[in-house]
C-alpha cells in the first residue's frame, strides 16, 4: 500500500507574538484542509503532532492541539525527536497507514519557542548534548556545530567563506518565500564579519529560534485521489541513530546517522543520490547543510564546501537545496521544521513553487536531523 | 558526591558517583568492565560492549591529544560571567574522549592533534565544594 501527501498547509515563521501555539498549529492546519480537495475534518483517522514539549508552557500539547483544531475524539499522539520531532511525525503516520491501521493521518508540527528567552533556549538545546559529562561545560547547539565545522576545516579545508556562501544562497531563497522569518539577501562579507557565536561562527552561521506550524496530509493510496489530483508519493522512508556524546562518535565531520538513513531511503524508494532533483536539508548551522551534501552523496566526501561555492546547490546547479531558505532563513521552530520540510517539497514536485520552481523536479529529498545527528531522517518523495 | 560535579550540574545521581570523591583527590577516573576488559571515558557502570555490570574505577594518565575545540561566544544561562570560554574534545590514551574547558591557550594557538593534559580543578570562588577538570598546555 503506498503513502501519499495529499495536502499541504504552511504558516508564517518568525517571532509570532500574535499567537499561542494551539493558533499557529490552526493556521497551517486549516491551509492543509483548504489546501485538499474536498478534504473535511471527518476524513481524518488520527493526527501525529512533531513538537518539543519543553518550550511551551502547556503541558501535553497534543491534547490542545486536539481540542483547538476540533479533532476530538479522533486519536493524536506526540512525537519527539530534538529538532527531527517533525519527521518522527511524517514517518509515524506512514507506519499507522502502511500497517493498514488508518487511511487518512494529518501530520502537524507546532512550535512556540519564544516563550522563552534566548540564554534559556540556548541552555535548553545544549542539554540535547549529553547532560551528564557536557552540558556542565556550558556547550551550546551553536558550539557542538562549531566543534564540527573546525573538525571538518581542518580535516579538509573548508574555509569560513565557504561556510558564508551556504547562508548566502539559503538567505536569497528565503527573500523568494513569504513564509520565511528573514526576506533580506545578506552578503560573504557581512556574513564573514558578523558577530561571533561559537567560533568559528557568527550569526549569520545560526539559524534563528521561531515560532510557526506547517501540517501535511498522508492518505494511503486507494484513498489519495479522493483528496487531489497532485498525489506526492513517499516512496523512502530512512531514519537512524547515533550516540547522544559527541565523545563517542566514530569522527566530527561527517553525521553517521545521516549516511545510514539516506542509504535506507534511497534503496526503499530505489533512486541514487543523482536522481534527487531537488532537497530541504537540515541547515541550523551552516557547516550542517556542507554536511548535508557530503552524507547524501551530493557532493564527495570533503567537497562541500567547494559544492556549494561553486553554486551547485542553487537552481540549475547539480542538486538544488533549500531554495526555500532553509532553516537559516525560514526560521527554525524546531519541532515544525520537518514538515516544513515536506510541505516545500511537496509543493515543488507538485510545480507549485513559482520563483523557487526547480525544472523538472520529479523526485525530491527530506533530511531532518535531531540534535546532531541523534536522530536523523531521510525521506524520498516522488510525484 | 556527584552534585559536586560541574559549575551547574544536572545529574546529582549516578551509579559513578565516587568519580567526583577522586576527582577531589586530584585524580582523573576512567572505568574498566571486569568481564570483558573495555576501558572508557567518561566513566560507565554498565557495559556498553558486553552489557556486564561489573566494574572498577582505573586512574589515568591525563594525557590528552586535541580532537576539536570551539570558543562559545552566546552562552547558556549559568554560564554568562564566564564568555567567552573555550570547550575543547580530547582522546585520551586509555580509552575514550573528554569534553571540557580549555584553559589558558588562546583559541588561535589550538590546533587540532596538539598534546594536552587533563587536569583535576576546584572552583576556589564558589564557597561549596564544585568540581571540574581542564585542559591545558602539557
Amino acid at each position: 500500500m503506498k503513502v501519499a501527501a495529499v495536502a499541504i498547509g504552511h504558516g508564517v515563521f518568525g517571532k509570532r507574538s500574535d499567537a499561542s501555539v494551539q493558533e499557529l498549529a490552526f493556521e497551517a492546519f486549516r491551509a492543509a484542509m483548504h489546501d485538499g480537495k474536498n478534504l473535511e475534518r471527518k476524513d481524518l483517522d488520527a493526527a501525529v503532532l512533531g513538537s518539543v514539549p519543553e518550550y511551551h508552557k502547556q503541558r501535553s500539547l497534543a491534547g490542545v492541539v486536539a481540542e483547538y483544531l476540533g479533532l476530538n475524539p479522533k486519536p493524536i499522539w506526540l512525537t519527539e525527536c530534538a529538532c527531527a520531532s517533525g519527521s518522527a511525525a511524517v514517518r509515524t503516520a506512514y507506519m499507522a497507514i502502511k500497517s493498514g491501521m488508518h487511511d487518512v493521518v494529518a501530520v502537524i508540527g507546532a512550535q512556540k519557542m519564544t516563550e522563552l528567552a534566548t540564554p534559556e533556549i540556548l541552555a535548553l538545546m545544549g542539554r540535547v548534548g549529553e547532560v551528564q559529562w557536557e552540558s556542565i561545560f556550558g556547550t551550546t547547539f551553536p558550539g557542538y556545530y562549531a566543534m564540527f565545522a573546525n573538525a571538518h576545516m581542518h580535516k579538509y579545508g573548508t574555509t569560513k567563506e565557504q561556510l558564508a556562501a551556504v547562508a548566502v544562497k539559503n538567505h536569497y531563497y528565503g527573500s523568494l518565500n513569504k513564509f520565511a522569518m528573514f526576506q533580506k539577501p545578506v552578503t560573504i562579507q557581512r556574513c564573514v564579519e558578523a558577530d561571533p557565536v561559537a567560533f568559528p561562527f557568527g550569526i549569520f552561521d545560526c539559524c534563528a529560534n521561531a515560532d510557526g506550524a506547517a501540517c501535511v496530509i498522508l492518505a494511503n493510496e486507494e484513498k489519495a485521489r479522493k483528496f487531489t489530483d497532485e498525489p506526492v508519493w513517499l516512496e523512502g522512508s530512512g531514519c537512524a541513530t547515533t550516540s547522544m556524546s559527541v565523545l563517542r562518535r566514530p569522527n566530527h565531520y561527517s553525521i553517521p546517522s545521516a549516511q545510514e538513513a539516506a542509504k535506507q531511503a534511497y534503496m526503499q524508494a530505489g533512486v541514487e543520490a543523482k536522481d534527487i532533483k531537488v532537497a530541504d536539508v537540515h541547515d541550523c548551522f551552516t557547516i550542517a547543510e556542507i554536511l548535508a551534501y557530503e552524507d547524501l552523496g551530493f557532493a564527495e566526501k570533503g567537497k562541500g564546501g567547494k559544492f556549494v561555492e561553486e553554486k551547485q546547490s542553487y537552481i540549475g546547479g547539480k542538486h538544488p537545496v533549500n531554495v526555500d531558505g532553509g532553516l537559516k532563513a525560514k526560521g527554525h521552530p524546531i519541532g515544525t521544521t520537518g514538515v516544513s520540510m515536506t510541505v516545500e517539497i511537496v509543493k515543488q514536485l507538485r510545480g507549485h513553487a513559482d520563483k523557487r520552481q526547480v525544472p523538472n523536479a520529479d523526485i525530491g529529498l527530506t533530511h531532518n536531523v535531531g540534535g546532531i545527528g541523534q536522530y536523523c531522517f531521510v525521506n524520498v518523495w516522488r510525484r | 558526591m556527584f552534585k559536586w560535579f560541574g559549575k551547574v550540574n544536572f545529574v546529582p545521581y549516578t551509579k559513578v558517583g565516587e568519580f567526583a570523591e577522586h576527582l577531589k583527590n586530584g585524580k582523573i577516573m576512567g572505568t574498566r568492565c571486569k568481564k570483558c576488559g573495555t576501558v572508557t571515558f567518561p566513566p560507565r557502570a554498565d557495559c556498553e560492549k558486553c552489557m556486564e555490570s561489573d566494574w572498577e574505577f582505573i586512574q589515568y594518565s591525563r594525557k590528552a591529544k586535541l580532537v576539536t575545540f570551539t570558543q562559545i561566544a552566546a552562552a547558556p544561562t549559568g554560564f554568562e560571567d564566564m564568555v567567552p570560554y573555550t570547550i575543547g574534545v580530547a582522546d585520551l590514551p586509555e580509552g575514550g574522549r573528554v569534553l571540557a574547558w580549555v584553559k589558558e591557550i588562546d583559541v588561535k594557538d589550538l590546533k587540532i592533534g596538539m598534546d594536552l593534559k587533563l587536569v583535576p580543578r576546584i572552583f576556589e570562588e564558589i564557597p561549596e565544594i564544585k568540581l571540574y577538570y581542564t585542559l591545558e598546555k602539557p
